[in-house]
């Protein structure tokens, strides 16, 4: 079957991708199948799980309840967009790992998204607005009560300046 | 790849949008925000040849405060309006409804317009314009109405718009008495889904604490949300007390017609309408500095 294809050109973590997709291709499944990246994870593909969380113009979003047509033109930053520029892991990473924020790790991408999200706007949340931030993420291990840990030791320790 | 195959086009203004509604007629279908409708056209319940993508209109993305009303272009995200200070201190009831909405990144990218147009009739945001009584501007190729949220919500999912139509702005009346206040609450299975039960009120008191303006509603157990102007009117001159308030929502509750699912039965969400809007209305009246 032929279908349409419409030429797209994303910024997708600082580099300039273009592509040519179906419009009902999901803008989830161009980035891991196309792009080849499979740090972002799907669960649901209906937008209940927040596994797929990336962040569109630096706000988290759903990839999965997007078609990657939509995402022309726009700035995507995905899980592997959050290391630093020399590859070594970011404060908020290095927290999750120091603070044993995983276990499966099939939520992290999702929770480390909505994690970015939520200190960019906000360099000192509080414990309900940590809970409220990553209220759209299921995690089936941890119990999340680690991840919110992970989430103020990385607040705490991005006050003080480290990166 | 979950959806049936479907052409896209991204307009650039309402005009090329409304024009692409008039050429397709009703095999085309909007999309806004996506929030809703991305996952019905992953199970095939909606299949379109056509999605006119309204995202990138700016003209669709404003919040205008007028004296007697707040007007919200159709496209403008729900975490804006949550967030907009001008807008909560004239229209309260929308930042308490947003509180129930979605997560975070659901409310990033999903519209105000895309939830009322959607008219899930468990969702927050047709209930806050039910209860206000809002007015939609529907705009097509050959000119603009407008309806007010009683005639335009006209059943589950369903709505008055043509499909030739487009929901442009919403219109939400500015309550000029200084004593006002409401209040938004639901249960649902979890915190974000779709309410099981939802209630929202607004009143406004004079100087003695009696009620001299009233409007609430319940979502969830009808057709559409449902706003009960009827028995809002007894509450007027009264003080709320509660035989009055326990009587109004218990006759609001009778009114209602819920269905029953696996989570809840009938009798339940007839039962938690009662107990939501004697609730609802308790708190609205304890935000307009009444009561105690
Ligand atoms: S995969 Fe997108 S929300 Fe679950
Ligand atoms: S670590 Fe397994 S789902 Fe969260």
């Amino acid at each position: 079957m032929s279908e349409k294809l419409y030429s797209i050109s994303v910024e997708v973590n600082g580099v300039a991708r273009s592509a040519h997709v179906p419009a009902r291709l999901s803008l989830v499944d161009w980035l891991r199948d196309d792009l080849r990246l499979t740090g972002t994870h799907v669960g649901c593909e209906h937008g209940i799980c927040g596994a797929c969380s990336i962040m569109l113009d630096g706000e988290p979003v759903r990839s999965c309840l997007m078609y990657a047509v939509q995402a022309d033109g726009h700035r995507v930053t995905t899980v592997e967009g959050l290391a630093n520029p020399d590859g070594s892991m970011s404060v908020l990473q290095d927290s999750f790992c120091k603070c044993h924020a995983m276990q499966c790790g099939y939520c992290t991408p999702g929770m480390l998204i909505a994690a970015k999200g939520l200190l960019e706007a906000n360099r000192h949340p509080s414990d309900t607005e940590i809970r409220a931030a990553i209220g759209g993420n299921l995690c089936r291990c941890t119990g999340y009560q680690q991840i919110v840990d992970a989430i103020h030791d990385a607040a705490r320790r991005m006050a003080s300046g480290a990166k | 790849m979950k959806s049936a195959p479907f052409e896209y086009l991204r307009a650039d203004s309402i005009a090329s949008a409304c024009e692409a509604l008039r050429r397709e007629g009703d095999s085309a279908k909007i999309i806004a925000g996506g929030q809703s409708l991305v996952p019905i056209m992953a199970m095939r319940l909606v299949r379109p040849s056509l999605l006119v993508d309204i995202n990138e209109i700016a003209a669709l993305k404003f919040i205008a405060v007028e004296r007697d009303a707040v007007r919200i272009g159709a496209c403008t995200r729900q975490a804006l309006v949550e967030r907009d200070d001008a807008l909560a201190s004239r229209v309260p009831l929308l930042r308490q409804a947003l509180a129930w909405v979605g997560h975070v990144q659901t409310r990033n990218r999903g519209t105000l317009g895309g939830s009322i147009v959607h008219a899930d009739p468990c969702a927050e945001l047709p209930l806050a314009a039910q209860v206000l009584g809002a007015k939609m501007v529907l705009r097509s190729s050959s000119g603009a109405r407008t309806l007010a949220a009683e005639e335009f919500f006209t059943g589950p999912m369903v709505t008055a718009t043509d499909s030739s139509e487009c929901l442009e702005e919403v219109h939400w009346p500015v309550w000029s008495e200084p004593r006002t206040g409401c209040a938004f609450t639901e249960i649902a299975n979890r915190h974000g889904d779709f309410a099981m039960v939802s209630a929202a009120c607004q009143l406004a008191l004079d100087g003695e604490g009696r009620c001299v303006r009233a409007a609430f509603g319940l979502g969830g157990v009808g057709q559409t949300p449902l706003a009960f102007p009827r028995l809002a009117a007894r509450l007027l001159g009264t003080k709320l007390d509660e035989a009055v308030v326990k009587s109004v929502a218990q006759d609001a509750a009778a009114q209602t017609e819920p269905g029953s699912d696996l989570f809840a039965t009938a009798d339940y969400r007839r039962h938690l309408a009662g107990v939501l809007a004697a609730r609802v209305i308790r708190a609205a009246q304890e935000k307009a500095g009444g009561g105690k």
